[in-house]
C-alpha cells in the first residue's frame, strides 16, 4: 500500500470513529449545557445500546426493530438515572456529583456484566461485510452506515433544537436557568429531557459501532472518556465544537495509530486533550 | 461550632487512642494473617488518601490521576532496587523526589485550570502515565509487569512477614497522619482552606494561592509516592493494571466517602473502601454492582462523607444541653 493510500485509509477510519466520539460529545454537552454536570455514565449508555440490540437481535428480532427498542430502553435508564440519582440533589457541589455519575456507571457496567457476561459480542452489519475501495482504501459499507446515521442524528439535532418550543425551552434553559423560569419554562423537567435525550443519542452511537468494533460490558468507559475529550477539545459546552472536536480527535487518532504507534493509541487522545487544555483551556469553538 | 468539635476525642488524646489500637490490633488477630494482610493495604491507601484529602478536602482542587503518582512511586523504587540493585533505603527518597518533581511540572500547567477541566487534565495525566506504564516492557523486562522487587530490611532485621510490614507501614502512615494534621493546623492549612472557601477573596487578601495549590498538589503526590515505594516492596513484583483509572477514582471515593477536609476521615474512607470488596469477594460477580451503588447512595444521602455525618449526628446529642445551644448561635 502506498501512502497515500494509507493516509486516505486512516482518514476514513478515523472519520467513522471520530462519527461516534462525536455522538458522545454531542451527549455530554446536552446534558452539561442544560444541567452544568459532567455525566461520566455517558459512556455506558453506548455500551447499553449495543449489548441491549445485540440481544434484542439474536432473538430473532429485525435489526431495525432491535435497534429501535434499545434506543428506547437505554432512554427510559437515562430518564431514571436522573429521577434517582441526579433529581433528588439540590445545589449538590461538582465533586459530589462526578462521584455519582461515577457511581452509576460503575453499578451500570456490573449489571451489564451479570446479564450479559464478559464475552464482546457483535450485531450484524446493516448491509453485510463486503468491502469495496475508493483511491486505495478499503472501506466496509459499515462505514458509511455510521457516517450517514451519525450525520443524521446531527441534522435532527439540530432541527430540534432550532424548531422545536421543547428544544427551544432547553436552549432557554442552557442560556439562562433564571430567566427560562420566569418565562415559564420547568428548568428541571428540561433536566430530565437532557438526560433522556443523551442516553438516546449515546445508545444509537453504541448500536452503530457494534458491528465494527463489537459490544462488551465494558467498552462504554473508555468511549465516554474519548467523548469527553472530544467535547473539551472543541470547547464545553458547544455542539458544533463537540462535532468538530469529535471528527478531529478520530482523524488524528487514527492517523497516530497508524504512523506513530499503535500501542499508544489511546494515549494519543489524552495527549492532544492536555494540549488543548494548557492552551488553549476553553476549547477550539469555545467562548471564553 | 469549632468549640463543640473540640470536645470530641481529637488531638493528642485521638492519635494515642489511634496508635495504641493500631499496637494491639495484631494481638486480637494472631490466627488469621490475612487481617494482618489486609490492613497493610489499609495503612498504604490511607496514605495516599491523606494526601488526595489534603488537595481536594482543604485546597478545593480534585485530582482524577492520583494512581498514577502511586505508579510512578511504585516503578521508581521498583526499578531502582531490581534491575539496578539499589537499596530500598536509597529508592525511596528517589521515588518520593521523583513523583514531587513530576507533579511539581505537571501542576505548573494543570493548576490554572478549574472545576472540570482540572478533573479532565489530571485524567487525561493519568491516562497517559497508564499507558506508558503498560508499555514499559522494554525496561522491565516482562510485558505483565515488573518482577523481583526486594523486601525491605533495617539493618540485619529482615521485614519478611506481613505482621513486621504491618508495623513499617503504620508508622509510616501515623507519620503522614501527624505532620498532615500540623500542615493543615498552620498557616498553609488556613492558607489552603482560604482557596477553597473562594480563590478570589484569597489572593485578595495576599495568599498566593497558585504556589500553595502547587505546594499541596506536590505533597499529596509524595505521599502517593512513599505508598508507591511501600507496595512495589510488600508485593516484590508491580503491574501497570494496578495504576490505572479504576484506582484513581476509588482514591477519590475513598475521600469523598471518609468526609472531605477530615484527616480522619482519609482513614475511615480508605479503610471502609479496602475492606468492603474484601468483604463483597462473597458476593462474587455483585461486587461490582454493590460498589457502585454503594458509592452514589452514599453520595445521594450523605454527601459529606461517613465522618461529617456521625460526628453531626453525634454533636447534635451532645450539644441538646441549652447552655450548649446557645453556642451554637
Amino acid at each position: 500500500m502506498t501512502t497515500y493510500s494509507q493516509v486516505v485509509q486512516y482518514v476514513i477510519t478515523g472519520i467513522t470513529i471520530g462519527g461516534i466520539y462525536a455522538l458522545i460529545a454531542l451527549g455530554f454537552t446536552i446534558i452539561y449545557n442544560t444541567t452544568g454536570i459532567i455525566n461520566f455514565a455517558q459512556g455506558e449508555f453506548v455500551m447499553l445500546g449495543g449489548m441491549i440490540a445485540v440481544s434484542l437481535a439474536t432473538t430473532g428480532l429485525p435489526l431495525l426493530c432491535a435497534a429501535l427498542l434499545s434506543v428506547l430502553l437505554v432512554t427510559a435508564v437515562g430518564l431514571l438515572f436522573e429521577r434517582l440519582a441526579i433529581h433528588p440533589l439540590k445545589g449538590a457541589s461538582i465533586i459530589t456529583l462526578i462521584i455519582i455519575t461515577i457511581g452509576a456507571s460503575i453499578f451500570l457496567k456490573g449489571v451489564a456484566m451479570l446479564i450479559w457476561g464478559k464475552d464482546a459480542v457483535r450485531l450484524p452489519s446493516f448491509s453485510g461485510d463486503k468491502p469495496f475501495h475508493i483511491l486505495g482504501a478499503t472501506i466496509l459499507p459499515q462505514h458509511l452506515w455510521i457516517l450517514g446515521i451519525t450525520l443524521s442524528v446531527m441534522l435532527l439535532l439540530h432541527l430540534f433544537f432550532e424548531y422545536t418550543i421543547l428544544g427551544k425551552a432547553m436552549r432557554a434553559s442552557a442560556a439562562n436557568r433564571l430567566a427560562a423560569t420566569l418565562v415559564g419554562i420547568n428548568v428541571r423537567k428540561m433536566a430530565m429531557c437532557s438526560f433522556a435525550l443523551s442516553a438516546a443519542i449515546g445508545a444509537v452511537a453504541g448500536i452503530i459501532i457494534s458491528p465494527v468494533t463489537f459490544s462488551s460490558y465494558d467498552v462504554g468507559t473508555m468511549l465516554g472518556l474519548k467523548g469527553f475529550c472530544a467535547a473539551i477539545i472543541g470547547g464545553l459546552g458547544s455542539s458544533p465544537g463537540a462535532i468538530l472536536g469529535g471528527f478531529l480527535l478520530g482523524i488524528l487518532e487514527s492517523l497516530g495509530a497508524g504512523f506513530l504507534s499503535s500501542s499508544y493509541k489511546d494515549a494519543t487522545a489524552f495527549c492532544i486533550l492536555l494540549t488543548v487544555l494548557f492552551l488553549r483551556p476553553r476549547g477550539i469553538l469555545g467562548r471564553p | 461550632m469549632a468549640k463543640n468539635l473540640r470536645k470530641l476525642p481529637s488531638g493528642r488524646w485521638g492519635i494515642a487512642i489511634f496508635i495504641l489500637c493500631l499496637a494491639l490490633f495484631p494481638l486480637l488477630t494472631v490466627n488469621n494473617p490475612y487481617y494482618i494482610n489486609v490492613m497493610v493495604f489499609v495503612g498504604i491507601n490511607t496514605i495516599i488518601v491523606v494526601g488526595l484529602n489534603l488537595l481536594m478536602g482543604y485546597a478545593g482542587q480534585i485530582s482524577l490521576g492520583h494512581a498514577a503518582f502511586y505508579g510512578i512511586g511504585a516503578y521508581c523504587s521498583g526499578l531502582l532496587t531490581a534491575k539496578y540493585g539499589c537499596s530500598p533505603w536509597l529508592a525511596l527518597p528517589a521515588a518520593v523526589a521523583l513523583t514531587a518533581s513530576v507533579a511539581y511540572l505537571i501542576g505548573l500547567p494543570t493548576l490554572r485550570l478549574k472545576g472540570h477541566y482540572l478533573a479532565m487534565a489530571t485524567l487525561g495525566f493519568g491516562m497517559v502515565v497508564y499507558i506508558v506504564l503498560r508499555q514499559l516492557s522494554w525496561l522491565t523486562g516482562d510485558s505483565s509487569g515488573l518482577m523481583g522487587i526486594p523486601g525491605i530490611s533495617i539493618g540485619r532485621f529482615k521485614l519478611d512477614t506481613d505482621l513486621k510490614y504491618y508495623f513499617l507501614v503504620w508508622t509510616m502512615a501515623v507519620g503522614v497522619l501527624m505532620l498532615s494534621r500540623n500542615i493543615v493546623n498552620s498557616r498553609i492549612g488556613r492558607a489552603l482552606r482560604a482557596v477553597e472557601g473562594s480563590e478570589t477573596a484569597a489572593r485578595t487578601l495576599g495568599v498566593d494561592t497558585a504556589r500553595y495549590k502547587l505546594q499541596v498538589f506536590a505533597l499529596s503526590a509524595a505521599y502517593a509516592g512513599l505508598a508507591g515505594f511501600l507496595y512495589a516492596h510488600f508485593m516484590g513484583f508491580i503491574g501497570p493494571s494496578t495504576f490505572g483509572f479504576k484506582f484513581s477514582i476509588e482514591l477519590v471515593t475513598m475521600v469523598v466517602v471518609g468526609g472531605m477536609a477530615s484527616i480522619w476521615g482519609s482513614v475511615l474512607g480508605a479503610a471502609f473502601l479496602t475492606i468492603l470488596p474484601e468483604c463483597l469477594r462473597v458476593a462474587e460477580d455483585y461486587d461490582i454492582v454493590i460498589y457502585g451503588l454503594l458509592l452514589m447512595v452514599v453520595m445521594i444521602f450523605m454527601p459529606k462523607g461517613l465522618t461529617r455525618t456521625t460526628v453531626d449526628l453525634l454533636k447534635s446529642r451532645w450539644t441538646a444541653s441549652p447552655v450548649s445551644q446557645t453556642n451554637e448561635e
